[in-house]
């Protein structure tokens, strides 16, 4: 056997290196490509955000810069008119006010108290699971329905007429799912530990659900209960067919009289065949939008503070 | 049926510890045999021989001592499993006494020859041979797991008590006739004095296996006053 | 804290079933005052079944039945008419994860049981707070914060204040359920030293799956399997000479 010469020994280690150079140039080969890849998607999503927002950008703007223009302390304080230049939407806003008011007062507590009921009382059976199944169907029913069925109920066979507390009480039917089922989530959100705690200690389950479950989960109820008022102001058409007053020139006075509502009065100024009651149209939906915006602003107000609060859960 | 520890690893230091125990065990058993049969026949060859050999042994004891405090630590044994290890470490101790005594009286059967006696072993060597079937049988018992060997040895010793006695009011009688022979009645009273004490040790052995298996302590007051170990 | 004469708990032929399992099989022991009861046994034994059957905690699910009975001081708490709240009141409960009330601060936490009663505003609530905390060898790391918010302490400290906050309510049985499963070691050593001082004034039941810990702690040492009692001893002779085969198989780790 021939003694392993340098000349030998160094080919084998060139060849090695080279080698190692080959591998390493394949890997980062691979590498740039998974980079790429990596890069490209993150661009793809970006793009997917962003793509809705320039579109409802694009369709709003328009409405926006014509609707900022128009509105000033006339048109919110001023009444209907036959003439676009003179007419405002103080009773509108009034009456969006009020309902948003009632509504709340009727949907909040019925919504919690049903809430509670299926999520800490309520034995797993049929009935609670029919109870359920009803409360996800009826979020997802088109609004008219309901704006039929205050239509019959409370308009005509209670004898509500075309009044604030008809329209409270259809829309208020409307919201009750999304109140409901917001009110379970933060429920469930209270971990069960807690409870028992409440309950070893000697309490009864009405003052755990008080003292405990109800204080923790306050925020989250609160924030659902804005978000299902946010969807209620915008709904024009259960007030439509319960004959809400698409024009109104006075205040609503008591929970029977007769109102109106920014939807409806946007939607009765579209109508107008005349161009500057559009105009008219774009100030209302900027104030209509103003005020979505705040009550969203809050909701995600609320929500930022109780994620806060809650890191020691 | 044997259960077997769900940690095997435990199971297996057990079985270390008790392999080296029993090899101890094995070797003092041995020495025990050796030394007496150098005593009966006088063989002072063998006692020399003895003595190397228990130079080679000494010292097994620490490693056992060594792996008992690891097993106490590493484990936190209880039940059987902690009475066997506490058992162990006391065990220990009394079979390195035992190995030691064997070695005294092989020391004493060359410094019998080397001053020429002529000692009739007759009652010794009988006494010999019971200390030799006690340790025997307290091996057996702790092999076996076996209560009935055990409180056997624990009766064989008040036996030896007894022979012992007599052994040495006759060696004293006999002294006190031949003056002449005093340092031959000298040794011979050591060895059997060292002979009853093997035998102690094994009872102390019999006490220890008891308390190993069924956990009773039947450890008890000795009329001499102190308390046995 | 207020002294009791001993208590004494004692469970008669005590079955829990969940459905068709039976969680719990014809249990008989007495847990007295003055020392630590340990439950011990592997998972799904029913120790926790049964622990929580003493402050009638299984009043709260459904399908549950519990026959036998429980006497407290001679009472058995499962008779038609005994009202449920006030046992819980006299046998507390502390649980694995420490769950002090997060909206509410130390002292608030504390004086928690108060406010489940319909009692009026509960006079000395200061000393009633410091007493239960001092009780609880917490104290001292606390007194100069009782208003801070309840999440602000560690986990160790969060498990001692579900220990004031039950003793608030002088109890004359504690019920501990795994206390230190979730805690680190010292957290762990701090309790199981509060736990042998507690052990003068009341009666006190730990279940624990850390065998050593059952050892450390207590006094009587109850062994469970599959729902039933193996053997029920004083503690340093269950560990060291236990008289079942499947204890001594427990303990020394021959699980099968």
């Amino acid at each position: 056997m021939k003694a392993i010469t340098d000349q030998d020994y160094l080919s084998e280690t060139k060849g090695k290196s080279e080698r190692a150079l080959l591998d390493s140039a394949f890997i980062a080969r691979d590498e740039r490509r998974a980079q790429l890849i990596e890069r490209a998607f993150g661009f793809l999503c970006l793009i997917a955000t962003f793509l809705p927002l320039c579109i409802l950008a694009f369709l709003i703007g328009d409405t926006v810069i014509s609707g900022l223009q128009r509105i000033n302390l006339a048109f919110i304080l001023g009444f209907p008119s036959r003439f676009a230049a003179s007419a405002g939407i103080f009773p509108a806003l009034v009456g969006t006010f009020y309902l948003m008011t009632l509504t709340m007062t009727i949907a909040l507590p019925l919504g919690v108290a049903s809430a509670i009921y299926l999520e800490e009382y309520a034995k797993d059976s049929w009935f609670k699971r029919l109870i359920e199944l009803n409360v996800t169907n009826l979020a997802g029913v088109p609004s008219i329905i309901f704006g039929l069925l205050g239509l019959e109920l409370f308009v005509r066979i209670l004898g509500l007429g075309q009044s604030l507390m008809a329209g409270a009480l259809t829309l208020s039917l409307l919201i009750l799912p999304v109140v409901i089922t917001a009110t379970r989530e933060a429920l469930k959100s209270v971990p069960n530990n807690l409870r028992e705690a409440g309950l070893a200690l000697g309490g009864s389950k009405v003052s755990v659900i008080l003292r405990v479950v109800l204080p923790l989960s306050m925020s989250q109820i609160t924030t659902g209960a804005i978000l299902a008022i946010a969807r209620a102001i915008g709904e024009s058409a259960p007030l439509i067919v319960i004959g809400a007053a698409t024009y109104l020139a006075f205040i609503p006075t008591d929970l029977l009289s007769e109102f109106s509502a920014l939807p409806l009065q946007i939607f009765q100024w579209v109508e107008r065949p005349q161009a500057d009651f559009v105009d008219n149209a774009s100030g209302a939906i900027v104030v209509l939008l103003l005020v979505l915006a705040i009550f969203n602003a809050t909701a995600a107000w609320l929500r930022h503070r109780q994620e806060k609060n809650r890191g020691s859960l | 049926m044997i259960k077997h520890h769900t940690n095997r690893a435990f199971d297996n230091e057990l079985r270390l510890l008790r392999d080296r125990l029993l090899l101890l065990a094995g070797r003092v058993e041995k020495m025990a045999a050796l030394s007496i049969k150098a005593l009966s026949e006088h063989d002072t060859a063998l006692a020399h021989a003895t003595m190397d050999y228990y130079k080679t042994i000494d010292g097994s004891d620490l490693l056992i001592d060594r792996l008992s405090i690891e097993l106490l630590a590493r484990r936190q044994p209880c039940g059987q499993d902690l009475r066997f290890i506490v058992s162990v470490i006391k065990m220990v101790v009394c079979f390195e006494r035992l190995g030691d005594l064997a070695n005294k009286i092989c020391k004493r059967v060359i410094d019998l020859k080397r001053i020429n006696s002529n000692y009739d072993s007759g009652d010794l060597a009988s006494m010999a041979l019971h200390v030799q079937a006690m340790v025997k049988e307290v091996l057996d018992a702790f092999v076996y797991k076996d209560c009935h060997r055990a409180s056997s040895v624990i009766t064989q010793d008040v036996a030896l008590d007894e022979i012992y006695r007599i052994i040495t009011r006759n060696f004293i009688n006999e002294m006190s006739q031949r003056k002449e022979d005093a340092e031959n009645y000298y040794h011979l009273l050591s060895i059997a004095k060292w002979l009853e004490r093997m035998g102690d040790h094994c009872t102390n052995l019999a006490e220890i296996i008891l308390y190993m298996i069924n956990g009773d302590d039947v450890r008890t007051k000795h009329d001499n006053g102190h308390l046995q170990q | 804290m207020k002294q009791h004469a001993t208590s004494t708990m004692i469970t008669n032929n005590l079955s829990v079933r969940y459905g068709n399992h039976l969680a719990v099989d014809n249990v008989s022991l007495t847990i007295k005052s003055g020392q630590v009861t340990a439950i011990i046994g592997p998972s799904g034994c029913g120790k926790s079944t049964f622990i929580r059957s003493l402050n009638r905690m299984h009043d709260f699910i459904d399908d549950v039945k519990v026959e036998g009975a429980i006497l407290l001081d001679g009472v058995d708490i499962y008779a038609p008419g005994v009202d449920a709240v006030s046992i819980r009141r006299r046998v507390g409960m502390v649980f694995q994860k420490p769950n002090p009330f997060p909206h509410m601060s130390i002292l608030q936490n504390v004086l928690s049981g108060f406010s489940f009663t319909r009692k009026k505003a509960i006079k000395r609530k200061e000393e009633i707070a410091e007493k239960a905390l001092k009780s609880a060898a917490l104290f001292d790391e606390v007194k100069d914060r009782l208003h801070a918010p309840s999440g602000a302490l560690s986990g160790g400290q969060q498990q001692r204040l579900c220990i004031a906050r039950a003793l608030a309510m002088e109890p004359e049985v504690l019920l501990l359920d795994e206390p230190c499963s979730a805690l680190d070691p010292i957290s762990t050593a701090r309790i199981e030293d509060l736990i042998n001082v507690l052990r003068t004034n009341y009666a006190i039941v730990i279940v624990t799956h850390n065998m050593q810990q059952a050892a450390r702690v207590s006094q009587v040492t109850a062994y469970f399997l599959s729902g039933k009692l193996i053997e029920i001893d004083e503690t340093k002779k269950l560990f060291t000479n236990p008289s079942d085969q499947r204890t001594e198989d427990y303990i020394t780790g021959k699980f099968g």
